[in-house]
């Protein structure tokens, strides 16, 4: 995003201007084409296809039939009152009449995927403003332009010209790049953990990026605000905004081109030390935004923050069957605010009449094998249970599993008793994403769950039942343990500044 | 953009209670060893003045100066290498303080943020170790607190080679100190305090740079 600065300045729009965005009660394409490869078309096709229930009005120039549309060659023909929202895909040129013809019809709010505005010259740059000023004498929220669009699964509505389309929930999204909409969406369908709005903001000519997260911060859909950004505009409005976001929800900020701007040419030393980058992630810091290193991990930071709770401080406790992934959480561990708990001793002597000798008998809990039918879900709740520790990360599902597939794939199966233990096994590893969840919701504590097969297997019944609760199942310790230090961190910024 | 001479830089900031040393300005050679054996040796002696800057870069500042003699030899070079552009100057004799740990921190004022306050780890590695947090001025107890807490040289800042933890508190007063000038003092361009040493676990600042906007 560069076409043109984000609006970072502007008063706060109200939140009910975007209900026509998010909420429309009838969509409008305009510029449908019969030509599949068309964005006119694209839009037109998943909007229909994905099952929006308002009422859906097309324009095409000729007013041919669209995928069974009878569409207009003139807006006048619509009705009245029954459209919110225009997709606009009609060149710019033909933009300011089809706004003014919208507006008489009642649309209040459009979506410009069309291009030619702020990212091509100075025309484009002048016909952008141009169209700002026309909205806004018109009363239509801009989005865009040049964006691939917005959706919007509480209601069905995936007005864009590119899939996929995310599964409902309460992550709300805006970014500075189609592209990344794309990305978390993509990622919210592998998790399950789903999405109540996302938006890409385009040129930002009207509605920037903090525009929506504002919102966000009102809608009661959005339990947490996810954003891409590259350019802040003014730095200070920008974070003074998304302050007044993460106040309320959690704000996940994945920023591009952190290492673009260099060291400045300075007669301070301070001066010479300010890169960008730093000066941004201590201003992000301040307040109270969660900085995510990667795309995948600001996906999975809004996820964690959409599914579990917030901790009330930094102990941990590692429950796992495999010992190298015990230790390795507890490296990982290491490199953050978290801490493991050192196990309380009647916390020991319970685990202890639950396990055979040979257990680890210290955190990361390594039960070396001897685990029963009932012993992993018993001592996850024993853990989380414990007034000295703050939440529970547990390794080691799925194992049973992915040798049951292996039994259900040979040439053996189903007899020699294969039928029965491999139920068993599957039995057993949904149990354990039953039991995570559960123990977190009675315990109001963050109970993660991490194992490579979220991602090398997702139909292993371990992971699939993970998505079933509508969490995240973590592809490694590490993320897990990145995802609770977030959770902490926000923890730790409301409660020291009496916000919780 | 000019700059203020050391000396003015640190009454400013002393004033907003950033800690320094006490030390005494005098414009003759003699003047200074008789401030020097006020002090207590060693000493150090600067030459500074409104168009002096960059002191060490220069030569500008002798370290561990131990006895009268050494005070005079060295207060009467520095007045030799005074040049023109470099208009009044005047002699700044301070006790030599021995610290194993030195940070920084000062102001600086962003393009896209603002005016920024900044800790960091010090010493001639600092640029290249760049252990440093920013926080945009205004900051509150909190704020300061999380800046010392972001650095991840942390054992540096706990019990050191005998020494006792540094006094987070005190750092925490010279961030205050440092945004309440920036805040109070709009004409304020930027701020070095390089280095904050760490004596006794204490932050004192042996040198300061302010640049105002003319």
């Amino acid at each position: 995003m560069s076409a043109a600065g984000p609006n970072t300045t502007a008063d706060r729009i109200p939140a009910e201007r975007f209900r026509a965005l998010f909420e429309p009660r009838g969509v409008l394409v305009a510029g449908a084409s019969t030509h599949p490869g068309k964005f006119g078309f694209v839009s037109l096709h998943n909007i229909l296809a994905c099952g929006y229930e308002g009422k859906v009005f097309a324009t095409n120039r000729d007013g041919a039939e669209v995928l069974g549309i009878q569409t207009v060659a003139d807006i006048d023909d619509l009705p009245d009152g029954e459209i919110d929202l225009v997709f606009v895909c009609t060149p710019a040129a033909a933009n300011p009449d089809l706004l003014r013809a919208c507006a008489k019809k009642g649309i209040t709010a459009a979506f410009i995927a069309s291009a030619g505005y702020g990212e091509a010259g100075e025309a484009g740059i002048a016909a952008q403003a141009d169209l700002v000023a026309l909205a806004d004498e018109l009363g239509i929220l801009l989005a865009g332009p040049n964006g691939q669009g917005v959706v919007s699964p509480p209601v069905k509505l995936c007005a864009q010209i590119v899939g996929p389309f995310p599964p409902a929930g309460h992550i709300g999204i805006a970014s500075q790049s189609g592209n990344f909409v794309s990305s978390f969406e993509n990622y919210a369908q592998l998790t399950g953990v789903g999405v109540s709005r996302a938006v890409s903001a385009g040129n930002a000519a009207a509605v920037g990026v903090p525009d929506y997260l504002e919102y966000y911060a009102d809608d009661p859909e959005t339990r947490v605000a996810l954003a891409y950004v590259e350019s802040v505009g003014d730095g200070r409005a920008f974070v003074e905004r998304l302050r007044g976001v993460a106040e309320r929800k959690p704000v996940v900020v994945v920023k591009g081109g952190a290492t673009a701007g260099g060291q400045r040419a300075a007669a301070s030393h301070t001066g010479a030390l300010a890169s960008d980058d730093r000066v941004f992630d201590g201003a992000v810091r301040q307040a109270g935004v969660s900085r995510a290193a990667s795309v995948e991990e600001g996906f999975e930071l809004a996820a964690t923050f959409a599914s579990q709770p917030l901790p009330a401080g930094n102990k941990v406790v590692v429950v796992t069957t495999v010992g190298g992934w015990g230790v390795v959480a507890a490296d990982a561990i290491a490199g953050t605010d978290l801490e493991l708990a050192a196990l309380p001793d009647d916390l020991m002597a319970e685990i202890d009449a639950l396990l055979p000798p040979r257990w680890s008998r210290n955190n990361p809990v390594d039960m070396a094998g001897g685990e029963t039918r009932d012993t992993v879900p018993e001592i996850m709740r024993l853990a989380a249970s414990h007034a000295e520790v703050d939440a529970v990360i547990f390794l080691g599902m799925g194992i049973q599993s992915n040798q049951a597939k292996l039994m259900r794939e040979g040439r053996f199966w189903p007899d020699h008793g294969l039928e029965r233990i491999v139920a068993f096994h599957e039995r057993q590893d949904a149990r354990y994403a039953e039991a995570a969840a559960e123990v977190s919701e009675a315990t109001g504590k963050p109970v993660l769950v991490a194992t490579e097969l979220a991602v090398t297997s997702p139909d292993n019944p371990g992971p699939a039942a993970v998505r079933a609760t509508g969490r995240v199942c973590y592809p490694s310790a590490n993320r897990a343990v990145v995802a609770l230090d977030h959770l902490w961190r926000r923890a730790r910024w409301l409660g020291r500044r009496d916000l919780t | 953009m000019p700059t203020l001479s050391e000396a003015d830089s640190k009454e400013l900031l002393a004033t907003f209670g950033v800690p320094f040393p006490t030390e005494r300005i005098v414009s003759t050679a003699d003047a200074a060893v008789d401030a020097a054996t006020e002090i207590g040796f060693p000493v150090v002696v600067k030459l500074g003045g409104d168009g002096i800057a960059h002191k060490t870069e220069r030569g500008l500042v002798r370290l561990g100066l131990g006895s009268a003699e050494q005070v005079a030899a060295a207060a009467a070079d520095l007045l030799t290498a005074a040049t023109p552009e470099d208009g009044e100057v005047h002699l700044l004799v301070a006790p030599m303080l021995r610290a194993t740990r030195e940070l920084i921190a000062g102001l600086h004022d962003d393009d896209q943020f603002g005016m920024t306050v900044m800790l960091g780890v010090g010493g001639i590695l600092a640029e290249a170790v760049a252990d440093v947090s920013f926080r945009l001025v205004p900051i509150d107890r909190v704020d300061a607190e999380e800046m010392i807490d972001d650095l991840e040289l942390q054992k540096l800042l706990g019990p050191f080679r005998g020494e006792p933890a540094v006094d987070r508190a005190a750092v925490v007063d010279v961030l205050l100190g440092l945004s309440a000038a920036a805040s109070e003092r709009a004409d304020i361009a930027s701020a070095d305090l390089n280095p904050l040493l760490v004596v006794d676990g204490r932050p004192v600042a042996v040198d300061a740079l302010v640049e105002v906007r003319a």
